[in-house]
Parts: structure tokens; sequence; C-alpha cells
């Protein structure tokens, strides 16, 4: 029987030959990341009524994103409760050092035809690396973490095959925002998404990692890439180890999935999502004129290195419109680094960016930083639900790092092709 | 045949309903007695002061997309809701309540006829919403996720099996 890849992954995990569509199997779990919401202070309450330790300390990966910096007393007892649990249990530990699904994949963790779960919901970031991970809440995490097993339904598969070469200004954001704007939110009913095609083996692994991310964005459990050269590459030169072959983790080739959607990448322009969803994605020179207040580079899909470049592409020798204020947070420490030593960081503050702590900051909801009443922001990040990044009477719209950086210019959401170089 | 007299009320919702609504970021530090007290108010303010335990949500397609935070379960059981029903889940969510042991069930009927308020019951065996005028037919759930429902939710049912168990490494979920 012809598998896709997440069936070979599954498969493997739950120590069988093959798996079907619909079957319920337990799965041995490679490894688990949590962080510090819904990590320890969530998860070791359960472990102590359950009267057991962790199945293996060596498959948890621990990372403080969420309430990071502790600007709050309640965020700094979460984060000392976290740091404590850390040094208790033993378990890898990254403190403040950037968002879980950044920091995984830099410090090399996520393999092809590993199992991983996550204790949240951007988890599928590590189908990037052809690793079937996925999302799933505090009390299940207990559970692993106690087991090391987790039952999962072998999921359908949706492949998303993009063909041509994205012109310029335009990222992974924009493809994205255009699957969610014709797929729908619930495009994806739990299914895995295979990302194919010449555009997708054309991108970067953090290019990659935005489109395996916002899977969630589709209602998809997964979002597998299949392993290359550019997977192997980013890996050797991350510090993985025991690397497999990349050969071992592709989707049969006769495998047919359950759904096929193509886009094209010549016709696709930036693109951007009005309020209140992801979903209600559309070409950004069919809106109207619309004024902003603020720009948000930041989160898991939208300050990476890749992205704080695209973002100085836009502002170098520029400043922001009168009126505008321009948030950052660098999703990793590293790419925080990185992109200073390439002087990308001293572009961004000279245009008037406020450099913000290397955590999930308002795009989880936390931080200082929070929409007031009425604020119209356009922002690099995943999602926009309602009152998800401050009031409720907030407005978010969501695109690229070179659109935001452009609507930061011009203080309206603005084609970032307008901008010239 | 099972006979199951409807004797809760229907809370009707439309598609996409989030894990934002259900748990409002702004009250996470609250506790989940301060996010029950505001679950689903972005949608109907009157949700939390008025739901009675045993009453049954019932929503379209995607109900409790975003966050994978379990809160927004939890607070719909805090509540007392007897049972969710909708056109399909997130499946964060849909493994979240399972876990915390809120029934969730898929309908594959047709609910578009259901008014807020309706009298509503969940048949379990027979896989169907009950209403004053006919059966919903529902998707059933495997045994093994209805044995966990029926133990109260995933630490309770690993409890039983841990003390069931001399060997606790050992136990499958």
């Amino acid at each position: 029987m012809p598998q896709s890849l997440a069936q070979k992954i599954i498969a493997r995990a739950s120590g069988r030959s093959h798996v079907e569509v619909g079957d319920v199997v337990t799965a041995r779990v490679d490894l688990a990341m949590i962080h510090d919401s819904g990590g320890p202070r969530r998860v070791e309450p359960i472990l102590k009524r359950l009267g057991v330790g962790l199945y293996d300390k060596d498959k948890v990966v621990l990372v403080s994103d969420h309430y990071v910096p502790g600007d709050t007393e309640e965020g700094a007892a979460i984060l000392q409760l976290t740091r404590r649990w850390a040094a208790e249990k033993g378990v890898t530990f990254y403190d403040g050092e950037g968002i879980c699904h950044v920091v995984l994949p830099e410090r090399g963790h996520l393999k092809p035809g590993m199992f991983v779960v996550g204790g949240d919901s951007h988890s599928p970031t590590g189908g990037a690396f052809g690793a079937y991970m996925f999302g799933i809440g505090a009390t299940e995490m207990a559970g692993v973490l106690a087991t090391g097993e987790i039952w999962i339904k072998v999921p359908e598969t949706i492949r998303i095959e993009w063909s041509g070469t994205l012109g310029p200004r335009l990222m992974a954001k924009d493809m994205l925002l255009a699957m969610c704007g014709r797929l729908g939110m619930d495009g994806g009913r739990y299914q895995a998404i295979e990302y194919a095609g010449e555009t997708v083996r054309g991108l970067g692994m953090q290019e990659r990692m935005t489109l395996s991310n916002m899977a969630a964005e589709l209602g998809a459990q997964a979002g597998l890439i299949a392993p290359d050269q550019t997977t192997m590459a980013w890996l050797a030169e991350h510090g993985a180890t025991d690397l497999p072959d990349p050969a071992h983790w592709q989707p049969d080739l006769d495998a047919v999935p359950d759904e096929l959607h193509r886009f094209d990448a010549e016709t696709l322009v930036p693109q951007v999502a009005a309020p209140h969803s992801p979903a209600n994605s559309a070409p950004v020179d069919e809106y109207e004129p619309t004024d902003i207040d603020v720009a948000y580079i930041g989160a898991c899909t939208g300050a990476k290195y890749t992205d704080l470049k695209a973002a100085a592409d836009i502002l170098r020798g520029r400043t922001l419109a009168k009126g505008v204020e321009l948030l950052v947070a660098p999703s990793s420490k590293r790419d925080q680094d990185r992109a200073a030593d390439e002087g990308i960081m001293k572009v961004l503050e000279d245009a008037g960016a406020k450099v913000l702590p290397n955590a999930c900051g308002i795009c989880a909801g936390y931080g200082s930083a929070r929409l007031g009443e009425d604020v119209t922001c356009i922002s690099t990040t995943a999602r926009n639900f309602r009152g998800r990044m401050g009031a409720k009477s907030s407005k978010v719209y969501l695109g690229s790092p070179y659109t935001v950086a452009a609507s930061a210019l011009a203080g309206r959401i603005v084609d970032p092709r307008e901008v010239g170089a | 045949m099972t006979m199951v007299v409807p004797r809760h009320r229907a809370f009707v919702f439309g598609n996409d309903i989030d894990t934002d609504a259900l748990a409002p970021g702004q009250y996470m530090g609250g506790g989940i007695e301060a996010l029950a007290a505001h679950c689903l108010e972005a949608v109907d303010p009157d949700f939390a002061s008025s739901v009675q335990p045993g009453d049954i949500v019932v929503a379209g397609k995607n109900f409790g997309m975003g966050s994978s935070r379990e809160q927004a379960a939890q607070a719909l059981r805090h509540l007392g809701v007897g049972a969710v029903v909708a056109r399909s889940f997130a499946g964060i969510f849909y493994r979240n309540a399972i876990n915390l042991g809120l029934p969730v069930f898929i309908a594959t009927g047709d609910t578009s006829m259901l008014r807020p308020g309706d009298a509503v019951e969940i048949d379990i065996d027979g896989a169907a919403l009950l209403t004053q005028t006919g059966r919903i037919a529902l998707e059933p759930l495997p045994y093994f996720l209805l044995d966990m429902i029926a133990d109260g939710g995933l630490v309770p049912h690993l409890e039983k099996r841990f003390a069931a168990s001399a060997s606790p490494k050992e136990t499958a979920l």
C-alpha cells in the first residue's frame, strides 16, 4: 500500500509496518516540547496526582517564551516555577532564548521522521523538518510526560502544490494567507497537509517554518514538508546529530492524497487578512485606504531572521509615518544577534522601531504592549482573532514583514511593491 | 432503544467559535472561575450567567478553533455544560475536551432547525441528539474515548490505570 509521509511517520512511531487513514493507534513520542505557559505549572500538579515522573527526561525540551520577560508579579512567579522545575527534572531548558517554535529547530532538535508533540497550537512548525509534530493541551501533555505515548487517529492527507517562483516582496506569509483565503480555517479538518512543489522547495528553512506553523490556521493537525538538501544542510549547520537518510521520509510516489490543491506563485500578490480571521485574506490592492496605529513584527511566524531582514529591506534609510508605532519582537535571541551583526537591527531602530524581548509578546495576548481601545494594527503574526492582542475594539490585519514594514512607513496598509528598493 | 426525554436547553452558536471567545486571554490570570464567567461573552454576553448544568452547546463548523489552551474546554465544563454538538471541531479543542471529560459530538444530521432554548438531550448509546420533534444523528465516539469521558477525563483515567498496574511505565493510554 502506498503511504503518505504522515502515515510513514505514524506507522514507525506506533511500531507498525503501515497504517491506514482512520486507524486509531498509540504512538511513542520521540520528543515533547513544553513552554512556561502550558508547561510545568500545568503538568506538574497532574504528574504529582498520578505519582509518576517523566517518561524520559532526555525527550523533553522546555522553553520559556510566553511570560518572558516576567514583567508582572504573576509572570515572574511563573518563570521562577518553570526554572525550578527544569532544574529539578534535569530537562533541556532554553530560558528567554526565544519562541519555542524557533528555538527547537535552531538547536537541531527536530529531524525528519520524528513523532513530536508540543504544548502549543503552532507546533506543526516541526513539519518543516519532515517531523510529524502537533499541538496538544496541558492535560494531554501530562499524559505524554507520564507515559511517553499518545493516541492518534491516522489523518487524511491534503497535498498543496505550489508552482512557479515567488516574485519580489513576496514571502511564505503571503502564500499561507492566500491558502487561508481560498481554503478557509477549516480547510484542513485536522488532516495532515503536505506542502510540495517547486515554490516550496525553493524556500529556505525559516520560510518553510512559517508555512508549517500556520497549517494550524488551515485547521490541519500537521504541516509536512518532505526533507531535501535544504533541510539536511540546515540540520547539519544547526548541530543536529544522527541525521536520518532523507530518502526514508518521502511520501510514496504513488500515494494518492485525499485532497489536492494547486497554487501558482507566479500570479500571487501580497496578501492581507482583515479582522478577525486569517481566512479574511485578500490581495493587498483590494483594500480601501486603511490607516494604522501600530505595526507589529513579532511571533514565530513573523520575526525570524528572514523576517527581520525583509522588514529592514523596506525600512532602510526611511522613517515611520507620524503617529505610527512599530514594535519588533525578534523570534529568538540567535536571530536577533545575527540580525544585529549584519546591521539589520540598527536599520529597524533607526527607522523608529521599538525592540521588545525575544518572546511571544502580544501575539499570545501577554505583555505590556497589548493593543488599546480602537487601535488598528497590522501584524506579521499568525492569527488576528478579536481581542487576542488587546482590547476587543482593536483591529488586527495580518501581512508579511514586507507589507507590515511598508504600511508602517505609509501609515496605512500598502502594497510593499510600491516602496522602492 | 434508549428512552431519553429532552430536558436540557440548547445554546445555539454559529461557525468558527474560537478559543479566545471560550477562554478570553485577558482573564487567564484569574483562574477557571473568572474564565468561565467570561466564557463566550464576545458572542453571547448572557451565556455564562444563564447556562444550567446539563445544557447543551450546539454550534456550526470548526468549534474551538485557535489556541491549544484547554481552559476553552474547561470553562464549558466548569459551567456544567453537558455536551457540545457541532458540525465539526478544531482538532486540539476536540482532544482537550475529551481529555477533560467534556463530551463532544460531531453532528452528522442537520442541526439548523434548532433554536436557542429548545429542549434537547444526548442519547450516547444511540449516538443522537434528541429534540422535542426528533433525533439528530451524531458520529459515535470510539469506545476508549467514551471510557475516558466516563472516567472524567484523561487524568482520572490514567489514575485508574496506574493504580491497577504494578508497573506504571508499561501502561498504555
